[in-house]
């Protein structure tokens, strides 16, 4: 009972506290805020490192929400986040908006990410081509064997439209990276709503080849090698492939601020590019920029 | 003294009249706040396009018709999953089950009623989809079957707890009749005491459809969300993207007031007068046998 009444007395502080910091004349009051939202790429790092950083630095609280880039974009044109994370670059319609409410997106590259390509580890398939994995896609093959694989029928996941990821594969690998090739997803292709969601499917079903951010591929499924052409080199995914830029399907990733970010986001965005902040870059599976 | 209760009396009157006509004004708020922000789309888009059977929505692509027939296919395979299995369940559970088997089996179906529409999608995910994949060889476990074997399992309490009150409110006197004329117990709730509760019954098979019409969670997790019509009955076994999952999938995304914004509450209100239908059929149908029951009796 006298636990739970110093609870409330200590909620009742802080929530005090906060009141009064927001109303804002005094900036170096105990509790200071950075909201963080954006790609679902992102979040588990975005998460990382904001626990990270509250434990040096316990005067600042970071909140750290996903629900894609999109979403975190049009928080930051609205104003009411701090930092957006993106998994691709903000479109120049956003930047178009953003101005037009008075916010210039200033963009921050944090780290980079590349796209693995999964298949059910009882499928024979290792290799396959940009080409390939794009007329797969786009339903030209709709079989494994015309890849060189059993005679099974090519099931393809791919993430909701809304995800970063999505628009990211559609361009470099369905499209092969060119503005004038208008190749779409095949209307068969399973939508799914969540990372989760890919990897369940392709950890039951042969059938499955799906794509996911390589940070989320857990070791039970099987990263097939791409090769960039037809006769080029396979090249699986790794940090030292995305790094020395072998590996074709890789992005950066970013996080974007309003105007050159000040105060407790300037500090948090410039520890973030520190060597201990990327340390954990590459604990995620993702790649350090540095 | 009786001033004061007077004033209160108009107060307590005014306060639940305003409570009973508030449902009539929400439900107008929201019919025209769809009205307003999904009509601009059949301006926006073209009717061809609103046709086209594209559901594509980042490049334009705005064809709604896979989106309607995946609804329509998901949400009659659980009708037919949940009709035959609600209304047994009711028979049973009113007409044969002992008074003990009773007392444990509504509770039960009461509590399935509760289970949150997550956690069935969850179940679909991670034992439906993958066992059906390898019971019925399919490419793929994510279909409208699965879909539909949720959704039935979502609007089976629906059904039986409103049919079972149903039948519970025929008379005892009607099933003592039939007895007596000799009649077993199967012809005695086949013909007397299921056609007697007849419009109650009809009530609960269409609140299941709207049950099932409506969920959203569930369907987008096991159904493959891919927009491909859905017109043969081996669509049946293969992937369907529903409007409820698209309208969840991409309301958080979308910009406010663009193009697509607009479409996706156009699928509102084609939701809505679709549910809206099949209320406005129930409710005749139901009157209709009313009418007819008095014309008997007197």
């Amino acid at each position: 009972m006298k636990r739970v009444l110093a609870f409330f007395l200590v909620t009742s502080f802080l929530v005090i506290s906060c009141a009064s910091s927001s109303t804002g004349a005094a900036s170096n009051s105990p509790a200071q805020y950075i909201e963080n939202k954006g790609s679902d790429t992102i979040v588990n790092l975005a998460l990382a490192w904001a626990e990270r950083y509250q434990v040096v630095h316990p005067d600042v609280r970071i909140s750290v929400t996903g629900g894609g880039s999109g979403t975190g974009l049009a928080a930051l044109i609205n104003n009411t986040v701090d930092i957006a994370n993106a998994s691709r670059k903000i479109k120049d319609e956003e930047v178009a908006e953003a101005q037009a409410k008075g916010v210039e997106p200033l963009e921050h590259i944090i780290a980079r990410d590349a796209i693995a390509v999964i298949v059910n580890p009882e499928n024979p398939i290792s290799e396959l081509t940009l080409q390939q994995i794009s007329d797969i896609y786009s339903g030209k093959i709709a079989n494994w064997s015309e890849v060189g694989g059993e005679d099974r029928p090519i099931v393809k996941l791919s993430r909701e439209t809304n995800s970063g990821t999505h628009v990211y594969f559609l361009e470099t690998v369905l499209r092969l990276g060119s503005k004038e090739n208008k190749t779409l997803f095949s209307t068969d292709t399973l939508l799914l709503p969540s990372s989760e969601g890919i990897i369940a499917e392709v950890r039951q079903n042969p059938n499955a080849i799906g794509y996911d951010g390589l940070g989320y591929v857990p070791d039970d499924l099987k990263m097939v090698a791409i090769a960039k052409e037809a006769g080029g080199a396979y090249v699986l995914p790794a940090i030292e492939t995305v790094n020395d830029k072998t590996y074709p399907i890789a992005r950066d990733l970013y996080m974007y601020t309003n105007g050159e970010p000040s105060g407790v986001v300037k500090e948090y965005l410039d520890w973030i590019l520190s060597e201990e902040a990327q340390t954990i870059v590459a604990d995620l599976g993702f790649v350090p920029v540095k | 003294m009786e001033k004061s209760l007077n004033w209160r009396e108009y107060i307590i009157t005014r306060a639940i009249k305003a409570s009973g006509y508030s449902a009539i004004v929400f439900v107008l708020l929201i019919f025209f706040f769809l009205m307003r922000e999904g009509l601009p789309a059949l301006g926006e888009v073209e009717p061809a396009s609103l046709f086209n059977l594209r559901w594509y929505p980042i490049e334009s692509y705005f064809g709604i018709l896979p989106l309607i027939t995946g609804s329509l296919i998901v949400t009659i395979g659980a009708t037919l999953i949940a009709v035959p299995f609600g209304i047994g369940t009711a028979v049973y559970i009113s007409e044969i089950a002992p008074r003990w088997m009773r007392e444990i089996l509504k509770p039960l179906v009461e509590l399935l009623g509760g289970l949150p529409s997550v956690v069935l999608g969850f179940l679909g995910i991670l034992v439906v989809s993958p066992n059906l994949r390898i019971l019925l060889d399919l490419p793929t476990g994510l279909t409208a079957f699965t879909g539909s074997l949720l959704l039935g399992g979502i609007a089976v309490p629906t059904v039986v707890s409103v049919a079972e009150d149903a039948l519970d409110a025929v008379p005892r006197s009607y099933r003592e009749g039939a007895w007596a004329l000799g009649a077993t117990p199967w012809q005695t709730i086949w013909r007397v005491t299921l056609p007697a509760a007849k419009s109650g019954v009809l009530t609960a098979v269409m609140l299941g459809v709207g049950r099932a019409i409506g969920e959203t969670m569930t369907v987008m997790m096991v159904t493959g969300n891919a927009p491909v019509l859905a017109l043969k009955l081996g669509s049946l076994f293969s992937p369907v993207r529903t409007m409820t999952a698209t309208i969840a999938a991409e309301m958080g995304e979308v910009a406010n007031g663009s193009v697509h914004y607009h479409t996706l509450f156009l699928i509102g209100i084609i939701l809505f007068l679709i549910s809206l239908t099949v209320n406005v059929i129930a409710s005749s149908v139901v009157f209709r046998a009313k009418k007819r029951a008095e014309r008997i009796l007197s």
